[in-house]
């Protein structure tokens, strides 16, 4: 570990990722405030944001409980989200080279954000800052901004008066928002949607979202064969 | 006691697959398939949620103002509307939706 980050490289590297940081770690109120609208209490929400940490699946869990769903289907659904944080791991490892309890506590800080801000670094102490800035600095915010969310939550009355049942649909969506880049995606997500809508009346609540990654399942191993036009004569 | 428990598992299980990535030889996941299924899960589970959170109530299906809001929802997000914006503003054209009904 020789490999010395020039302070200018360096500052930028922590500006990026407080400045991700902020960013991200303000939504934290707005998965508190759904969290307690769905039913959980303050201490369930906060402590969903400082042990499962990912927010697709703190949404997930709560989105199904909110919807009538048993608590271990949400949990299911928070999982198989959670699935996409081991492929990010799988790509962090050789660049940051952690090894034992560095490693265990990194990978607490495995998610979208902080993925995003390493993978591109050259070097592993650029990485490596881009990582721990911009995990670290998202967890600090995350959690605080879900206790304001949940304390405020609390203290709004019936949080369909505010229209927070909407909320959990239009986070769902942004969240999906950047990922329908490509056809293929697009198709997937139509289905999807398409498949979990007639599942809701024939199955429990919270079911449904997990029948329609099914349909992730069978996209994947049915890949569309890919025609490739024969050089001509 | 049932949401703790699935608070509890969900937790400690993301945990789990966050170390897993870091921990295990990239050979083991690095298959055609597997990276193909792995990156179209959220996509599908993503889209579900949506449509369930929409239009599911129990076991039935309705249209009310949380259509409202997820119409308001895309809006900002064709507009690039940071995250905070699109589901607050979504809220709000529900809320809004709600008391004109």
């Amino acid at each position: 570990m020789t490999e010395q980050l020039d302070p200018a490289a360096r500052t930028g590297i922590v500006r990026d990722g407080l400045g991700v940081g902020i960013a991200t770690g303000a939504y934290g109120t707005s998965f508190g405030a759904v969290s307690v609208a769905a039913g959980l209490d303050v201490w369930q929400t906060c402590v969903l944001s400082l042990l499962m940490f990912t927010g697709a699946s703190q949404f997930a869990l709560v989105g199904v409980v909110a919807s009538g769903g048993a608590p271990m289907s949400g949990a299911l659904t928070a999982l198989l989200l959670g699935t996409r944080n081991t492929l990010y791991g799988l790509r962090l490892a050789p660049l940051l080279g952690y090894v034992g309890w560095r490693r265990a506590a990194a990978a607490h800080l495995v998610i979208d954000e902080s993925t995003a801000m390493s993978v591109t670094r050259e070097s592993r102490p650029a990485a490596r800052l881009g990582f721990l800035v911009t995990g670290g600095a998202v967890f600090l915010l995350w959690n605080l901004a879900t206790l304001v969310g949940a304390l405020a939550g609390t203290v709004i009355g019936d949080p369909r008066d505010y229209g927070l049942d909407a909320a959990v649909g239009a986070a769902f969506l942004a969240l999906l928002w950047p990922r329908l880049d490509t056809t293929r995606n697009r198709v997937v997500a139509v289905a999807a949607a398409a498949v979990a809508i007639g599942a809701v009346p024939l199955t429990a609540a919270g079911v449904p979202v997990l029948v329609a990654a099914g349909v992730a399942l069978l996209a994947g191993v049915l890949r569309p064969r890919v025609q490739r036009p024969e050089v001509g004569p | 006691m049932t949401v703790w428990t699935a608070v509890l598992v969900a937790g400690v299980g993301c945990y789990l697959l966050k170390l897993a990535g870091l921990s295990v030889p990239a050979s083991v996941l690095d298959r055609p398939v597997v990276a193909r299924v792995a990156d179209l899960i959220p996509v599908a589970l993503l889209a579900a949620l949506v449509a369930v959170q929409v239009v599911g109530d129990g076991r039935s299906l309705v249209a009310d103002a949380r259509l409202v809001g997820l119409g308001a929802a895309v809006v900002l997000l064709v507009l690039r509307a940071p995250f905070l914006l699109v589901v607050f503003g979504s809220a709000l054209v529900a809320a809004l939706a709600r008391l004109l009904t």
